[in-house]
């Protein structure tokens, strides 16, 4: 089957390749640009662990084919903070010790990314229900939820002290 | 999981959708969100030639709402139902399904038209839609037609809609009426074990109208007319329910699954139905 | 190099970040950012990927594969089948139990989701794609997926391969899928008392199968280097130098010419101790092609052909007296073991540590007979976050005590506490054979029914009960009990050996010059927070702050031998040798001080981070200090450097313990189930850090959770496996699971330097009969003795019918 020519921005990066259709976003963005951060867990979109943001939205990117995400703006966990300036989310779930095996934890804090975005004073319901996309076999949650409600309350101090 | 190879369009008009349709038959299929149909090509379930992605046509998109008509375009994803204002104050039933259709992420790519289309006996909208009286529009090669919701489903993955044909939208009347989608399943992400839909109008102490239908009980939604029947012109009192409870359990056949055996199923049935019509009864 | 300001004792402790202190974890900086390293993240030049075609059939004979189609495919580089591996012997390979396993299908396939063929190619769209085109003719044999019936004497003969053999393993075969039958304690005896006891209570215990199912699936990149002719294999390895020793015995190279590498690892839980055909096959690939291969499963092959758990069926008798002292116990255990015998268990325990099930009581006398049985299933039979079998006897005992607490009338809380080993007799000698090392059973058990006001939810429960009984409500209430002893930390190498190896564990500590270190263990973390941990133990004994010390673990090139990590043997076996290592450092500092200082070595005490002169507090050394002399300095008589290697067989297993509790509400009429609240107090002996182990206990309650109530690898009558995607398989979400109460109480083993016992899969162990407990519990004022789990819905909802209460 012929190869299509895509263009995608990750990370603010602007990148152009030629692939299958069928090539499926979680392996354009591991193996063609290097970034291993989003992994492959169940293969069915229910684990969450290739969760990936796209045009402002969490996507499942085992789930999505790379034609269709052609023209995309991608942004994965090696976009969400950097070395010596890590995103609170980042901070929260080592301080709370909301990650273990790390298998999880990018497309963890990439969904948690965005959903911050959308309700950034959650309760600890809305939480669990936020974040219901994504698996993890360590942790039990709990302390994960604990990370995200602390790195809500950092990020509304920070913003608050901005205004 | 690997899905087989295939040719993909990207029309950016209708017509241009239909055109790829007509030419590559049934080696053709339509992707809105895909999040039905990809994960069955990469179990090799589904091999299809052509998949025409959709999103790109702009006039299957949107929502309007003009006093009580509601029009949602086939494409607009169940976040985007959710998050609707207009839609929650005009058929908040749509926002309560929504919310229970499997996590957050797929539900921000996963569209009502897909939902409604592909004919998956456990997707939650068809059902409601059946109970909301919605009017689906077909686009085809010879142009649009309409079929009710209540006419669109024959079986499982089997529907009205021709394989020339898109699901573009979807009309309905907002009437009001309190309104409730219960839906018992395993976990997240799960289809449902038994969902029910009711709406209800209260007229001073008596119901005046009741629509009620069900999810994942048949082969296909089931809108039953006989249990929206036994409620109207009553007090919606204990017996009233059960008369309507044992008036849909007469109209489903569910199939046994992991979920569980059809005894079970029936039961549970039985136990959503009535908890759906207490709670529309509660809000109307 | 004295601090020029003095600080305070107690700031030096601090400074250390030892043992006791919630020291966050050093492995997350890397994994918040997304920079993990894991098996299928790795890429090497020339990389070739491996895909598998497997057998939709659960039984059947294998007539012809034609691979032309498939190699005709432009990528595609071999494929390999079970007659081209023969020649090599490797069509074939042992497995950890004694038994052998097919690495391709020799003939015949024995379960659905068996290895038929390879296939090999340039990129993994392309396999999958040839993978497709393999045509295998088989022929449809009959199926046997009921362990007992497959021991009928009519039934189909799976393991032609063993026809004629009445010997296996682990003894005698009865029957042509017989596997073994093992026993431990005296039957006699145990039959007789049960036979004139006042009072038995007699139960059929199901532990369903299941599976460990770790968020990344099995994998590993073979890569055979031609030129020097060395073999590196990256894989997910909970064992890398017995996977090592394994590979050198398979392929006759020498083990110094192969490497074996466990980068990260994402979750193990038992699915990656054994050594599957997948590696085997990409070894071989990549010695036939000369080029790296990369095979890595997907879910639906992770959860059909790679290590299942439980599936133990497990009769039980218990005998007592009228006033609920237990005389004796008694189980048989028929065994479902799959097609192979592929239990990861220590070589002489063919059925892992089962038994532990005399529990937390003291219980004279016990029997326990496994009978061990093939079926056309997948093989495995890991221990999925637990010691050997040790789940599957905690999960029969705490159910046994609560049928018996139903068949005397009482409460089984009090029934557990009149029957627990008392603090006194420790170490306790247990019927079947073990001796626990340390227990305090009564303190935990008052502190958590304290903590949950036990008395004050019975009478809810009593009240809920009328209510129901008046029609006011259709919820129960369920109160979940269990006491668990676990016995983990395999295990001394008297006794305990996995293919011949000796279950020791190792640490080799490297003090550098400016005082900083690096410690290399025998283990693999995989979530645990190893570097974590382990650097925490070894500042308390060498004072050099954890910040310090890297700890390094995985590589078999670099890393002293050890068994690997799981059965929670890490912290008992390779956290002593940690310590034993880290005091080795300390007797060679002791002597180097003792030179800087001019005294004599006895005249010095250790305190936190240095060596100080008995009286004289102002004389010290550092361990800093003694570090840089330790190499620039000529010392009489002393070696320059400071280094140890810490080869640990520990004397004994610990046995840490726990009290748990699970109040649910169960809805009689859609049969969902809600924890209402959970409560978990554990016992490990010295806690290293608190906040790891909550997180453990976070995890494996999750776990728990999860196989109580609906986790399972289910299979149709024809060997169809029916869970085979998350879909179906339960691993529940953030909205699913519960909040958690943690609680302690601390008990140090007295055999361990450190006196700790490990923790990780206590709440696994202890978490299953407290949920499951907590739904029995529900309906035992309506007559319910025993339900097989999970308890998912339609199960629960089905106790309800049964017990006629749906009207």
């Amino acid at each position: 089957m012929s190869k299509m020519h895509l263009k995608l921005t990750v990370n603010g990066e602007a990148h152009e390749l030629l692939a299958e259709p069928r090539e499926l976003l979680i392996h354009v963005i591991r193996e063609r640009l290097n970034l291993t951060g989003p992994h492959i867990g169940c293969e069915t979109s229910h684990c969450g662990a290739c969760t990936v943001d796209m045009n402002g939205r969490s996507v499942k990117s085992c789930t999505v084919f790379a034609a269709q995400a052609n023209g995309a703006e991608i942004t994965t966990i090696e976009g969400i903070g950097a070395p010596g300036a890590l995103h609170p989310l980042q901070e929260a779930f080592r301080e709370h010790h909301g990650l273990q095996c790390g298998f999880c934890t990018p497309g963890m804090i990439t969904r948690a990314y965005r959903f911050l975005q959308e309700n950034p004073s959650p309760s600890e319901a809305e939480v669990r229900m936020g974040m219901a996309g994504n698996l993890c076999r360590c942790t039990g949650y709990q302390n994960i939820v604990k990370a995200i409600l602390s790195a809500a309350a950092e990020m509304n101090t920070v913003k608050e002290a901005a205004e | 999981m690997i899905p087989a190879a295939f040719e993909y369009h990207r029309p950016t008009d209708l017509a241009a959708a239909l055109a790829t349709l007509g030419e590559f038959g049934d080696e053709a299929r339509v992707v809105a969100g895909g999040h039905s149909l990809i994960p069955m090509m990469k179990l090799r379930m589904a091999e299809i030639g052509h998949v025409v992605d959709l999103q790109d046509i702009a006039d299957l998109k949107g929502i309007r709402i003009d006093g009580t008509a509601v029009w949602i375009g086939a494409m607009t994803t169940q976040h985007e139902l959710i998050g609707h204002q207009g839609l929650a104050a005009a058929a908040p039933i749509l926002r309560e399904t929504a919310l229970q259709i499997a996590d957050p992420q797929v539900r921000y790519v996963g569209t009502i038209g897909g939902n409604v289309a592909n004919g998956d006996p456990g997707n939650d909208m068809p059902a409601l839609m059946q109970c909301l009286d919605a009017t689906f529009t077909l686009a085809g090669p010879n142009g649009s037609r309409e079929v009710a919701a209540r006419d669109f489903y024959e079986g499982a993955y089997v529907t009205l809609r021709e394989d020339d044909e898109i699901l573009t939208g979807i009309r309905f009347e907002a009437t009001g009426g309190g309104q409730a989608y219960e839906k018992q399943k395993r976990k997240i992400g799960d289809y449902a074990t038994a969902a029910a839909a009711a709406i209800l109008k209260k007229d001073g102490t008596s119901c005046s109208a009741a629509s009620i239908a069900m999810t994942n009980l048949s082969d296909m939604p089931v809108w039953s007319k006989a249990a929206g029947d036994a409620l109207v012109g009553t007090a919606c009192a204990a017996a009233d329910i059960d008369a309507a409870v044992a008036a849909a359990l007469g109209d489903i056949s569910p199939n046994a699954d992991n979920r569980g055996p059809v005894e079970f199923k029936r039961h549970v049935a039985g136990i959503i139905i009535r908890r759906a019509i207490e709670q529309a009864w509660a809000r109307a | 190099m004295n601090e020029l300001a003095p600080i305070s004792r107690e700031q030096r402790v601090e400074n250390l970040k030892g043992l006791g202190c919630s020291r966050k974890r050093v492995e997350d900086v890397r994994f918040t950012q997304g920079r993990g390293n894991y098996v299928d993240d790795l890429k090497l030049p020339g990389m070739l990927y491996g895909d598998f075609v497997r057998s939709p059939y659960a039984h059947a004979r294998v007539k012809s594969v034609d691979k032309s189609a498939a190699l005709a495919v432009p990528g595609v580089v071999a494929v390999l089948t079970a007659e081209d591996l023969a020649p090599l012997n490797l069509h074939w390979m042992p497995t950890l139990a004694g038994d052998k396993q097919m690495v391709l299908a020799d003939g015949k396939v024995l379960f659905q989701g068996q290895e038929v063929a390879f296939v090999v190619a340039n990129d993994r769209y392309v396999a999958a794609d040839a993978a497709e085109l393999v045509v295998i003719d088989y022929e449809e044999l009959p199926v046997v997926v009921d362990p007992f019936k497959a021991l009928e004497p009519g039934a189909p003969v799976l393991r032609e391969d063993l026809d004629g053999q009445t010997t296996g393993a682990h003894g005698d075969r009865r029957h042509h899928n017989h596997i073994f039958l093992w026993e431990a304690g005296d039957k006699a005896a145990t039959d007789e008392v049960i036979s004139s006891a006042e009072v038995v209570a007699e139960e059929m215990v199901y532990y369903h199968r299941t599976h460990p199912c770790p968020l990344e699936t099995c994998g590993c990149v073979a890569s055979m280097d031609a030129v020097n002719g060395k073999l590196t294999v990256h894989g997910t390895f909970q064992a890398p130098h017995v996977v090592r020793t394994v590979a050198s015995l398979l392929s006759g190279i020498e083990e110094h010419k192969i490497r074996v590498v466990s980068p990260d690892i994402g979750g193990g839980f038992g699915n990656k101790v054994g050594v599957y055909p997948g590696y085997v096959c990409a070894i071989v690939a990549s010695i036939v092609t000369g080029k790296p291969v990369k095979w890595i499963e997907d879910r639906m092959e992770n959860l059909t052909a790679t290590a299942f758990a439980r599936d133990y069926w497990m009769k039980g008798r218990i005998a007592a007296t009228k006033d609920g002292r237990i005389t004796a116990l008694s189980c048989h255990v028929t065994a479902d073991h799959g097609a192979f015998d592929a239990c990861a268990d220590p070589t002489k325990f063919p059925a892992g540590f089962f038994s532990i099930m005399t529990g937390s009581y003291d219980i004279p006398v016990a029997h326990v007979g496994v009978d061990g049985v093939y079926t056309n299933k997948a093989p495995g039979g890991v221990a999925y976050r637990c010691s050997f079998r040790v789940t599957e006897a905690a999960y029969f005992i705490e159910r046994m005590i609560e049928v018996l607490a139903i068949e005397l009338g009482m409460d089984a809380a009090e029934l557990r506490r009149i029957n627990f080993i008392r603090k006194e007799q420790f170490p306790y000698q247990s019927a079947l054979g073990w001796e626990y090392d340390s227990g305090d059973y009564h303190t935990a058990w008052d502190k958590a029914l304290t903590a949950i006001d036990y008395q004050g939810l019975r009478r809810e429960q009593a009240d809920r009960v009328e209510a129901f009984r008046r029609g006011e409500t259709r919820k129960l209430l369920g109160i979940g009990l269990t006491h668990f002893t676990e016995i983990v930390g395999a295990g001394p190498v008297k006794n305990c050996d996995i293919l011949g190896m000796g279950m020791f564990d190792s640490c080799e500590i490297r003090i550098h010059p400016t005082g900083s270190a690096v410690a290399r263990l025998g283990t693999i973390s995989q979530g645990q927070g190893h570097a974590t941990t382990f650097a925490q133990i070894l500042a308390s004994e060498i004072g050099l702050p954890a910040d310090s010390i890297t700890v390094e673990e995985g590589d078999t090139d670099t890393a002293p031998y050890g068994l690997g990590t799981y059965g929670s043997r890490s912290t008992p076996v390779a956290g002593a040798a940690t310590a034993m290592a880290g005091r080795k450092i300390r007797a060679k500092a002791q002597m180097i001080a003792a030179y800087l200082l001019e005294v004599h070595d006895g005249d010095l005490e250790w305190d936190v981070d240095r060596f100080v002169v008995k009286g004289a507090p102002e004389r010290f050394k550092t361990m800093k200090d003694i570090a840089y002399a330790s190499y620039n300095q000529a010392i009489p008589g002393v070696e320059p450097g400071l280094e140890a290697v810490s080869y640990y067989d520990p004397p004994n297993m610990t046995y840490p313990f726990g009290a748990y509790i699970c109040v649910m509400e169960v809805d009689v009429d859609t049969g969902v189930c809600d924890v209402r609240q959970f409560y978990a107090l554990d016992d490990c002996g010295t806690r290293i850090n608190p906040m790891v182990i909550e997180g453990q206990v976070h995890g494996g309650l999750t776990e728990a959770l999860a196989i109580a109530m609906g986790q399972e690898i289910a299979y149709d009558e024809i060997g169809n496996v029916k869970t085979a995607t998350l879909m179906d398989f339960f691993l529940p979400t953030a909205w699913e699971t519960p909040h958690y109460t943690t609680d302690f109480t601390e008990t140090p083993s007295p055999h361990h330097p450190i006196g700790a016992k490990g923790v990780g899969e206590s709440p696994n162990v202890g978490g299953v009969p407290a949920f499951s407990n907590a739904v029995h519990d529900a309906f035992r004022a309506f007559g319910l003795r025993q339900s097989h789990m999970p308890h998912d819905h339609w199960r629960v909802w089905k106790i309800a019918h049964d017990l006629g209460l749906h009207g």
